[in-house]
C-alpha cells in the first residue's frame, strides 16, 4: 500500500465519519434530551436519500432537493412527535423500541408505495463534480471534501447552539430536570417537539448528502442505524461531542478495516465497541446513569 | 395445590390435547404452519426469560436462534443425514456460549445501553455469516438431508414427515414450557425477578446480580438455540437474515403482545402475530403497513403492559387450540 492510496482512504474514512456523525448526533439528541430510543432513525436516513433522489429528479437541482428534503423530514418529525412519540416520554424502553419498530414497518411500506423498491443514483451538483488536486499526485473528489466541510459546519452549529444559546441552555436544563423547566414557565413540550424534529431532520440530511456518493436503496437505513447506535454507545448517550469522537473512530475503523482486513471488516467496529465498553461501560464521554 | 391453581392445569391439559389432535384434523399445510408457529413461539418464550423475568431487553436473540441453525448447516454432511442427538446439543452449546460471551460484556451496561449493545453484538454475528464465506455467505446454505434420530442404527422418527416433525416440535415446546416454569418458580427465578424489580434492594440483600442475570441470559440464549435448530430442520435452509435484528424485534413484539409476566404468554403472542401476518399477507398488498400500525396501536393502547387487557381479550374465550398453556403465572410476587 503506497502513501497516496492510504491518504485517499484516510480522507474517505474522515468523510464517512462526518456523515455518521450527522446521523448519530440526531439519534443522541433525541435520546439524550427526550429519553426516547428511536429504532426508526435509520428509516428516516433512507427516507432522506429517497426524497433527495425524487426531488432532484423532478427539479434537476440538488440544492433544492437538499433544502426541501430536510424541510419535509422536519415536518414529518413534528407530526410524528405530535401523534406518537409524545406518548412515549417516561415509558419504558421496551415500549419505545416496539413503537419505533412499528414505525419502521410503516415507513418502509410508505416508501415502497411512493418510490418503489428500485435502486437509484443521484448526481452531485455540477459545481461540486470532479476532483481536486490536493498534492502533486493526490486528487480527491470535490463532493466528498464538500461533505466534510458541510458536516463540520453543522457540528459546530449544533455545538454552539447547545452550549452558547438560551435555547441550548433550556434544552440542557430540561434534559437534567424537566420539572424545573416547567416550573420556570417555559413551554417544554414545544421544545421537545422541535428537538425530535431536528433529530429526524439530521438523519434525513445524512441520507441526502450521502445519496450522490452511494446508491439509494430500500435497506440502506439498516446499516446506518446500527452504526449510529454503535457511535452513540461509544461516545456516550446524549453527548454530541462524544458522538463526534465515536463517529470518527467508527469511520476510521470501518473504512480502513475494509482496505486492510476485508474479510473481518464487518466485525472490527463491534470489537472496538466491546473494548471501549470494557474500559468505560457508559461510553467515552458518557455520564453515569441513564 | 389449591383449587384455584388446579384450574389452569386443566386448561393446560385441554390445550395440549387440542395440540395433539390438531394435525389429524387439518391439512398438511396447517400442520407445517403450526410447527413453524410453535418454533417461533419457543423463541419468544426463551427471549421472555431475559425480558420479562430479568428485565433485560435484548435485541440479539435472533443471533442465538440463527447461530444454532448455522451449526446444523455446517455439521450436516452434504448428501447424508446428520445425527440429531449429536448436532442438537452442539448447536445449543454454541448458542449458549455466544449468549454467555455477549451477556458477560453487555451486562456490564444498564438499561438502554444494554439494548444498544445487544443490538450491536447481534449484528456482529449477522455480519460474520453475511460477509465471510462461511456457509454460503449472504446466499445462505441448504441442509439437504434432514437430521435423523437414531439409536444403534435404527431410525426412530422420520422428520421428513410433517406429522412426525410436528410432534417433535410439540414435545420440545412442552419441555421448554416446563423448564421455564420450573425456573420461574425456583429460588433462582425469584432472585432474577427481584433484581428486575429493585436492583439496589436485591443487591443489598446479597444476591450476586451479575451472575444471576448472566446465567438467565445464557439459558435464554440456549433455549433460543433449540428453536433455531428446529427452524433450520423445518426449512432445510439457513440464511444470515435469521440472525438479523428485524427478527429480534419481531420476537420482542410477540413477547409484548402475549404478556411479559407469564411463561406461555409469549407463545400465545407468537401464534397471534404469525396468524395475523398470514391473514394480512393473504389479503393485503401493503401488509407491512397494517402490521406496523397494529404494533403501534398495541404499544400505545396498553400503556401499562398487556397484562391489563389480556384477560379481557383472551380470558373469557377458550384459548388458542395450538397453545399448550402450562403455567398460570410465572411465579414472582
Amino acid at each position: 500500500m503506497d502513501l497516496i492510496t492510504f491518504g485517499v482512504q484516510l480522507l474517505n474514512a474522515i468523510q464517512y465519519g462526518m456523515v455518521l456523525f450527522l446521523v448519530a448526533s440526531g439519534l443522541t439528541l433525541v435520546f439524550g434530551i427526550l429519553g426516547v430510543i428511536n429504532l426508526a432513525h435509520g428509516a428516516f436516513y433512507m427516507l432522506g436519500a429517497y426524497l433527495a433522489y425524487w426531488i432532484a429528479a423532478v427539479t434537476g437541482n440538488f440544492l433544492i432537493a437538499m433544502l426541501a428534503g430536510v424541510a419535509i423530514a422536519f415536518a414529518v418529525g413534528l407530526l410524528l412527535e405530535n401523534v406518537f412519540i409524545r406518548r412515549l416520554y417516561g415509558r419504558d424502553h421496551l415500549a419505545q423500541v416496539l413503537l419505533s419498530f412499528g414505525l419502521i414497518l410503516v415507513i418502509d411500506e410508505v416508501r415502497e408505495m411512493l418510490f418503489g423498491k428500485d435502486v437509484h443514483a443521484v448526481a452531485p451538483p455540477a459545481w461540486l463534480a470532479g476532483s481536486i488536486q490536493l498534492t502533486d499526485n493526490l486528487s480527491y473528489p470535490v463532493y466528498r471534501l464538500a461533505i466534510c466541510v458541510f458536516c463540520l459546519a453543522i457540528a459546530l452549529l449544533i455545538f454552539v447552539v447547545i452550549t452558547r444559546t438560551k435555547i441550548g441552555m433550556i434544552v440542557r436544563a430540561g434534559a437534567e430536570n424537566r420539572e424545573m423547566i416547567r416550573v420556570l414557565g417555559i413551554n417544554y413540550d414545544s421544545v421537545n417537539r422541535y428537538v425530535f424534529a431536528i433529530g429526524i431532520a439530521l438523519a434525513a440530511l445524512g441520507g441526502i448528502v450521502i445519496a450522490p456518493i452511494s446508491t439509494v436503496f430500500p435497506g440502506m437505513g439498516d446499516g446506518m442505524l446500527i452504526l449510529s447506535f454503535v457511535v452513540v454507545v461509544l461516545g456516550g448517550i446524549g453527548s454530541v461531542a462524544g458522538a463526534a469522537i465515536g463517529a470518527l473512530l467508527i469511520g476510521l475503523t470501518d473504512t480502513l478495516g475494509k482496505v486492510f482486513f476485508p474479510s473481518v471488516s464487518g466485525i472490527l467496529i463491534y470489537l472496538l465497541m466491546a473494548l471501549v465498553l470494557l474500559w468505560r461501560p457508559n461510553g467515552i464521554l458518557g455520564r453515569r446513569e441513564v | 395445590m389449591s383449587r384455584a391453581a388446579l384450574k389452569p392445569w386443566l386448561l393446560a391439559a385441554m390445550c395440549l390435547a387440542a395440540a395433539i389432535a390438531l394435525p389429524f384434523w387439518v391439512p398438511t399445510y396447517y400442520t407445517q404452519f403450526a410447527s413453524k408457529a410453535l418454533i417461533i413461539g419457543m423463541l419468544a418464550m426463551a427471549l421472555n426469560l431475559a425480558v420479562g423475568q430479568g428485565g433485560l431487553v435484548s435485541l440479539c436473540h435472533a443471533a442465538f436462534f440463527g447461530l444454532a441453525g448455522y451449526v446444523l448447516a455446517l455439521t450436516s454432511p452434504k448428501y447424508d443425514a446428520a445425527s440429531l442427538l449429536l448436532t442438537l446439543p452442539l448447536a445449543v452449546l454454541a448458542s449458549a456460549l455466544a449468549a454467555l460471551l455477549i451477556g458477560a460484556l453487555a451486562l456490564r451496561t444498564r438499561g438502554v445501553y444494554f439494548i444498544m449493545v445487544t443490538l450491536a453484538f447481534g449484528e456482529m454475528l449477522y455480519f460474520f455469516f453475511h460477509d465471510t464465506g462461511v456457509a454460503g455467505g449472504s446466499d445462505g446454505a441448504f441442509i439437504n438431508v434432514k437430521p435423523v434420530i437414531g439409536i444403534a442404527g435404527h431410525q426412530l422418527l422420520d422428520l421428513d414427515r410433517p406429522l412426525a416433525f410436528y410432534f417433535l416440535v410439540l414435545g420440545f415446546t412442552v419441555a421448554v414450557i416446563a423448564i421455564l416454569t420450573m425456573l420461574a418458580r425456583s429460588p433462582f427465578g425469584h432472585a432474577l425477578a427481584a433484581a428486575r424489580a429493585n436492583e439496589r434492594r436485591a443487591r443489598s440483600l446479597g444476591f450476586p446480580i451479575f451472575r444471576i442475570r448472566l446465567i438467565a441470559f445464557t439459558i435464554s440464549g440456549a433455549l433460543a438455540g433449540v428453536s433455531g435448530y428446529l427452524a433450520a430442520v423445518q426449512f432445510g435452509f439457513v440464511a444470515p437474515e435469521m440472525l438479523g435484528w428485524h427478527q429480534s424485534a419481531t420476537v420482542l413484539v410477540m413477547v409484548l403482545i402475549g404478556g411479559l409476566q407469564t411463561v406461555t404468554g409469549p407463545l400465545l403472542g407468537a401464534l397471534v402475530l404469525i396468524g395475523l401476518e398470514e391473514v394480512l399477507k393473504a389479503n393485503l398488498a401493503q401488509w407491512k403497513l397494517a402490521e406496523g400500525l397494529i404494533v403501534i396501536a398495541i404499544v400505545l393502547a396498553l400503556p401499562n403492559g398487556v397484562r391489563q387487557l389480556w384477560p379481557m381479550l383472551v380470558g373469557p374465550r377458550k384459548p388458542q387450540p395450538a397453545a399448550p398453556k402450562a403455567a398460570p403465572e410465572a411465579g414472582h410476587g
